[in-house]
């Protein structure tokens, strides 16, 4: 058999035989495809709401019958006057309060009835959306009432997410992230450790090429990111219907070039490291951190200030995300997404050849 | 209570010799502060939309000018073909269209009910909404205005009952996500550092072989993991001080409550999310595994735990689960006492769960560690 061949077979053992880390990362596109699923929401539904009540009349009881039926809200108590209602904002006991107006029926009658809805402002975009709920609610309410059309109409038609689900934005990101965790933060830990424990150095008695080592211990956790790959876009169609709109052979294929991008990173943090801690302390802030935040996985680039909007594009997962959003959302292939394809492949090119160069140049030196 | 003592004395010297981990614990983390918060916001701050004008009437222009002069919007692209609108969407170059059909203003001379089009770019679902939003109040406006004008009936006649609504948004009423991420990030850098110190610092000495040394001396369990847990407790103190510095001094937040009771809460913080960290490394071989299954557990507590995004948006069960996260509590502590100056009794109920937590966590790594194993 040859050198080569044996020393991938000796990597693979290694990592088969740590049995906890590998559950761990067999497990993790599994849970955190259902977490992001379930868990990272936006959306405006059983919302606690405080009602004030002071007039407690034919109208009053029409409007609380309609929150109590709009699945958006959940009515938490209703209150004959405003005191306490704010302390319960205070305490996140609530999430908005519905003052309405004394004498409401009369008021409404003469046209000056006035009603006031607070939210808690902390998350901002949720409070508007709690507010815009409210209002529209309230809108509804009214038009039953008056029975007038409204002047102009709109049709709004969400597209490339009907349903606005917020999985369908986060998948792509979250394939980004587990393939960066896979290939990155293990391959760089993996090398770290063999040099911590003085491995490497017999590895550089053996007839192995430098070349040949980096390869042999890269291949095993490509294999293994690819499968996690496949697992997350499974996982991500069983529970949450997420399509793949495009071509599939284009995903896989993409999702390749990411995993080689971020195995150089790993190898090349892994040459910079003295120990396994800096290795992945290092890991963690230079890539998985920029990958979580800066890329657009979860924060979208254009609401950022323009300074960081110019430091995304130099996170290989900004590319990543937006070719498997553009294929899996958008269902566009290679004539659209050619200039982010190009990129990947550039990044991926450079940094293979100063990792590399790297790892030759720590083991002879 | 001298072991104790002693312990302390071990391992703060180990920590203050070892400059590379200080700098570590230090400096990444206020790093990552200055920099992730800006970056970390959902604000939508301008729209490029398409405009498909097939009416091509005084009433559509004026009806466009009314979007731009918001300042929110602008026109990327004008065009009559819907292939095109469609390309400009796909590429990113829009993320809205607006199409006027054709026989608009007469529609709405006649009081007709003309119906606008608006394809959103749905991928960020809450983005689209939030645009949608403001779409609709310039379309309205515009509707009170010139729209009223053009049926003929006199400008701001009240016909009939009517109810006007106005929305006050407390606590952030410039409506910036900076305090509320910054806020979230420093709990979850904190929670980061302590625990995965905790959780490497014992897998290493397994690794090395200097538990085992110390498991022949006369310490008790309890001792040793007091011993471990006071250094980096104190750590996470002065860590939590100069994030609450980064945030009031750097980003210019002011603090609406009561700084002491942060300190209070995070005092009982620490020690649950120290408490993990020392559970994980009974669970644990190596530094390697001690770094995973603390990555794994720390990425499930911050997402189920609202750090970034509304525990109030997710699901009943993932509610109640998220009850059981101290880390929700004391992000709830935090933005309670920071952003709406919460008070002492306001804040009780999450802290008797993060006390709750802690006492369990402690009670159950002290049961699990063997010293003879």
């Amino acid at each position: 058999m040859s050198p080569f061949r044996s020393f991938v077979i000796k990597e693979t053992r290694h990592i088969l035989r740590d049995v906890r880390t590998l559950t761990v990362l067999l497990m993790l596109p599994i849970v955190m495809v259902l977490l992001f699923g379930f868990a990272i929401r936006t959306d405006v539904e059983d919302v606690r709401l405080i009602i004030v009540d002071p007039s407690s009349d034919v109208r009053s009881a029409e409007l609380v019958r309609d929150f109590n039926a709009t699945p958006a809200f959940r009515v938490e108590k209703v209150l004959p006057s405003s005191s306490g209602a704010e302390d319960l904002l205070r305490q996140g006991k609530a999430d908005a309060v519905l003052i309405l107006p004394i004498d409401f029926a009369r008021s409404f009658e003469r046209g000056t009835a006035q009603a006031m809805v607070l939210t808690d402002g902390i998350n901002a975009n949720f409070a508007q959306a709690v507010s815009n709920q409210a209002e529209a609610v309230i809108g509804r309410w009214q038009a039953g009432h008056s029975g007038q059309r409204p002047l102009i109409a709109t049709a709004p038609r969400m597209r490339f997410n009907p349903t606005l689900a917020s999985e369908n934005l986060f998948v792509p990101g979250l394939l980004a992230f587990v393939l960066t965790l896979v290939s990155a933060l293990m391959t760089a830990i993996s090398i770290a450790r063999e040099k911590e424990t003085g491995t490497l150095e017999l590895l550089l008695v053996s007839p192995l090429r430098p070349l040949q080592i980096v390869v042999g211990k890269v291949t095993p956790y490509l294999l293994l990111a690819f499968t996690n790959a496949i697992t997350t876009l499974v996982v991500a169609w069983l529970a949450f219907r997420v399509p793949i709109e495009g071509s599939l052979v284009l995903l896989l294929a993409s999702s390749l070039l990411y995993v080689l991008v971020a195995l150089a990173i790993g190898v090349f943090i892994s040459t910079k490291s003295a120990d396994q801690r800096a290795a992945m302390m290092a890991t963690l802030l230079a890539l998985l951190l920029p990958t979580l935040a800066l890329s657009g996985f979860v924060f979208p680039i254009s609401s950022m200030p323009a300074p960081l909007q110019v430091v995304t594009k130099v996170v290989p997962a900004t590319w990543f995300i937006r070719i498997v959003r553009g294929i899996m959302l958008k269902g566009i292939g290679v004539e659209l997404l050619w200039k982010e394809l190009l990129i990947l492949t550039g990044m991926a090119a450079f940094l293979i050849t100063v990792s590399t160069r790297s790892f030759s140049d720590r083991l002879d030196g | 209570m001298n072991t104790i003592l002693f312990m302390v004395q071990k391992e703060t010297l180990q920590v203050l010799r070892d400059r590379k981990m200080l700098i570590q614990i230090f400096v990444p983390p206020v790093m990552q502060l200055l920099i992730l918060a800006q970056a970390m916001t959902f604000e939508v701050s301008h729209v490029d939309m398409v405009v498909v004008d097939q009416d091509h009437s005084p009433a559509s222009s004026t009806l466009v000018e009314h979007f731009t002069a918001t300042g929110r919007f602008s026109i990327a692209v004008s065009t009559q073909s819907g292939h095109a609108a469609d390309e400009a969407l796909l590429t990113r170059e829009a993320r809205m269209i607006l199409r006027i059909p054709d026989g608009f203003e007469r529609n709405l001379r006649r009081g007709e009910s003309p119906s606008l089009q608006l394809i959103m770019d749905a991928e960020d679902g809450a983005a689209a909404g939030i645009v949608l939003g403001w779409a609709q109040s310039v379309i309205q406006g515009y509707a009170r205005t010139e729209g009223v004008r053009l049926v003929g009936a006199p400008v701001g006649r009240r016909a009939g009952p009517a109810l006007t609504v106005t929305t006050r948004r407390l606590y952030n009423p410039e409506g910036r996500y900076l305090a509320y991420m910054a806020i979230g990030l420093l709990a979850s850098l904190m929670t980061l550092v302590g625990v995965l110190l905790t959780s490497q610092n014992i897998a290493r000495e397994k690794e090395i072989g200097t538990l085992e040394q110390l498991n022949v001396t006369p310490i008790t369990k309890r001792e040793f993991m007091l011993g471990k847990l006071i250094p980096f407790w104190i750590l996470g103190l002065i860590e939590l001080t100069i994030g609450l510095a980064v945030i009031r001094f750097l980003f210019g937040i002011p603090f609406e409550g009561a700084v002491g009771l942060i300190y209070l809460a995070a005092a009982v913080y620490l020690i649950a999310a120290l408490g993990l960290g020392l559970f994980v490394s009974t669970i644990s071989s190596t530094q390697q595994q001690a770094q995973f299954i603390t990555f794994f557990v720390l990425v499930t507590f911050f997402f189920m735990g609202g750090i970034f995004t509304p525990v109030q948006s997710m699901p009943m069960w993932a509610q109640s689960v998220a009850e059981l996260n101290p880390i929700k509590h004391f992000a709830v502590i935090l933005r309670g006492v920071l952003m709406k100056g919460a008070t002492l009794t306001d804040i009780l109920r999450p802290l008797g769960a993060m006390t709750a937590f802690a006492v369990v966590v402690l009670v159950l790594s002290v049961r699990r560690y063997r010293k003879t194993a």
